[in-house]
């Protein structure tokens, strides 16, 4: 009984309300006639979606930044990587690769001022990101009118200015990830290899860096800031690299996403982006000041596990779709949480 | 002497750069100037009372009370009520108020009790707070209302048979506050029952600022330890302030949406939190410090801004949807300047503090 209530404490009430809500909805499925595989396939799918984007949440909470409310900021650096890459006009995996590069260039550039500010707010990060975030998608959105792109795939024709606000990357590398060395099981199950291993395998990079000495002083800063100063490690230049890797590996997350989503959405597109990628790692196990790999994975998993399974199961029993408020309520009641929670942790 | 100027002019950052930038965007945005006024004049009645519910959360130490969404649910779910049992006119918006009174104050509740539990990060706590009742709300407006709550009125429904309809129109209340003293000056309209409303608001708090329970607030604002030390009961004064600023944002969404005359039932309070607190912001106030002249102060320019930046955007470049772009960027920009501002400020002093403890020397 002890056990079981150490569990529950450590685990979580909401997170186990979700898991076991998940459970439920896996089971109902066959029951009212949803189609399994390809309901587990589209999960997989978007685990490697949303992935890297979960991920990026990691290296600030890591760090003692909190949750990375302005990932916008990323993705908008992905976004310039993946519109100029259309751009090149180059296609295939070539295509990719400079959308990847040019986003990983913005990315750090981005995150070098986005850290510099969040230096001088210790303490008040999670606010401020979000403003920060929602002020530079509107910023942008100006840039996506004015900006010299010339490509008629993305300019708007018949007489209007500046990007399309959704622009296909059909032709580009629209799946790109997604089908490579991608196999079917049965009719309706699709397992997207590519991507799961792309996802993997950044994962792993975030890790081995966290192994690493620099990677131990970026968490030494968070865990313990006057104790990380006092072993002489810089705590702003760690807090710093913190923001450019969550803020790259936000611009990765968009242009992956994009290659398995087939659009590119500009404008306002981005404005609530990083909101289920900050659910989705609370929902692993994560808090606002731990996060681990395992929690990242967990994470995707359950919360895009939701996101999938609900409309179908709602639809076949209820006639309803009640998805989206049902999104709503958990990822937010899932931040709620965590945010009332880690100040009695911490005291 | 300079270094004061220096003080003033980070005060007011805020409310001057944005002076600086209506003074230049007005010649470029061709407004008529009888146009401009009587927008400006509408939209002061419109939108005051519900900055002015920002007030007593900020003196409590609170900070910006992003949950002030919530009392815009109460409010609008008064209004679709009393649009349900068709009561029209004052008496109309009277129990609209009514109605969403207890709902903002059980909200209200909720949100402080929360907030407590989250010292520190009482904003961003109820930005999320927002967000997760919006679904809540959700699911009672489009789920529950028609099904379990009944509603007599088929034309609020969805086709569906049940839910709202996405727009409510209010025809029976539209403009009644506005419109229950008429006064024209110079064929300009004047809302004077709702200026009065405003300012009987206005004078309230101005009384409640000097009671027992509004000194109590002040001084947990300053210091909760302190205050605690003095036999102030910390939680439930802040849980007070935000139960009235709770109930003073479902009665300013009451008299902000009479005046537009329709309700959008899933978005018309999401935008509320932002705008008001944009407009306090933008009328010179901070995180810690907003008086009642902020509040005017800032629903004027904040509306100038709303108003005169997609004509300038349309004037000089050709395209009204960058003037808007330009303008949603200066609101969010406004928001996270003011953020960043107290924060610097904040942490500078704490540096400062700690360097005074090390022997003086500064750090």
């Amino acid at each position: 009984m002890e056990a079981i209530r150490r569990f529950t404490a450590d685990f979580g009430l909401p997170r186990l309300l979700i898991t076991v809500f998940l459970l439920m909805l896996f089971t109902t499925a066959p029951l009212v006639g949803v189609n399994l595989p390809s309901s587990l396939s589209d999960v997989l799918i978007r685990v490697g979606m949303n992935g890297i984007m979960v991920l990026a949440m990691v290296p600030m909470i890591q760090s003692g930044c909190g949750l990375n409310f302005g990932l916008s900021l990323g993705v908008l650096a992905g976004l310039l990587g993946s519109t100029i890459s259309i751009e090149t006009g180059k296609v295939g995996i070539v295509g990719f690769l400079v959308a990847v590069l040019v986003g990983q260039a913005f990315g750090a550039l981005f995150g070098y001022g986005y850290g510099k500010l969040l230096n001088r707010v210790k303490g008040g990060e999670m606010m401020i990101a979000t403003y920060v975030g929602f002020s530079s998608v509107m910023a942008m959105c100006i840039a996506w009118v004015v900006l010299p792109f010339k490509s008629p795939t993305m300019i708007w024709g018949y007489g209007g200015s500046g990007l399309r606000t959704t622009i296909s990357v059909e032709g580009f590398w629209r799946h790109i990830l997604d089908n490579f060395l991608a196999f079917h099981i049965g009719e309706n199950f699709k397992f997207p290899t590519g991507a799961l291993l792309v996802f993997l395998l950044v994962a792993l990079l975030v890790w081995v860096f966290f192994h690493l000495k620099l990677g131990t002083a970026v968490t030494a800063a968070g865990l313990n800031p006057s104790y990380a100063k006092a072993s002489g490690i810089n705590i702003n230049r760690m807090r710093i690299i913190s923001v450019m890797m969550s803020t790259m590996l936000g611009a990765l997350g968009i242009v992956v996403f994009q290659q398995s989503f087939g659009f590119i959405q500009l404008y306002d597109g981005p404005l609530y982006m990083a909101f289920p990628a900050v659910a989705a790692i609370l929902i692993g196990g994560a808090s606002v000041n731990k996060a681990t790999l395992v929690h990242v994975l967990i994470g995707t998993l359950l919360y895009q596990g939701i996101l999938t399974m609900t409309p179908e199961v709602f639809n076949a029993v209820l006639k309803i779709d009640m998805s989206d408020v049902i999104r709503v309520i958990v990822s937010n009641g899932m931040i709620l949480y965590a945010l009332t929670r880690t100040l009695k942790v911490a005291k | 002497m300079s270094s004061r100027l220096r003080v003033f002019f980070i005060d007011n950052a805020v409310a001057i750069l944005i002076t600086l930038l209506i003074i230049c965007a007005l010649p470029v945005a061709k407004l008529p100037a009888s146009f401009l006024l009587q927008e400006i004049l509408m939209r002061l009645g419109r939108d005051t009372f519900l900055v002015l519910a920002l007030l007593l959360p900020i003196m409590a130490g609170m900070g910006l009370n992003f949950g002030m969404v919530l009392g815009a649910m109460a409010g609008q779910l008064g209004l679709i009520f009393i649009s349900d049992w068709g009561i029209v006119g004052i008496p109309g918006l009277l129990l609209a108020m009514i109605i969403s009174l207890p709902i903002s104050a059980v909200l209200g509740w909720v949100c402080g009790v929360i907030m407590n539990r989250a010292k520190g990060r009482e904003m961003v706590t109820g930005f999320i707070l927002a967000f997760f009742m919006n679904g809540i709300y959700m699911m009672i407006v489009l789920y529950a209302m028609g099904s379990l709550i009944p509603i007599i009125n088929p034309e609020l429904l969805l086709s569906r048979g049940y839910g709202i309809r996405n727009v409510v129109g209010l025809d029976g209340v539209r403009q009644a506050f506005d419109n229950l003293i008429p006064l024209h000056v110079a064929g300009l309209k004047i809302p004077v029952f709702s200026y009065l409303f405003i300012a009987a608001g206005a004078t309230l708090l101005i009384w409640f600022r000097n009671t027992k329970l509004g000194q109590d607030m002040r001084a947990v604002g300053q210091d909760r330890a302190v205050s605690a030390s003095a036999g102030i009961p910390v939680e439930r004064t802040r849980i007070l302030a935000i139960m009235i600023s709770t109930i003073l944002a479902g009665i300013g969404q009451i008299i902000f949406l009479q005046n537009l005359g329709t309700i959008n039932t899933t978005s018309s309070h999401e935008q509320i939190g932002m705008f008001s607190i944009a407009a306090l912001l933008i009328g010179g106030a901070s995180v810690t410090k907003a008086s009642i002249p902020n509040v005017i102060i800032g629903v004027i320019l904040f509306h100038m801004l709303f108003l005169v930046s997609p004509m300038a955007g349309k004037n000089l470049i050709g395209s009204g949807m960058l003037g808007e772009y330009f303008r949603q960027f200066v609101s969010y920009g406004v928001i996270a300047l003011a953020l960043v501002l107290y924060e610097w400020k904040r942490v500078t002093q704490e540096n400062a503090a700690r360097a005074t403890l090390r022997g003086g020397g500064a750090a």
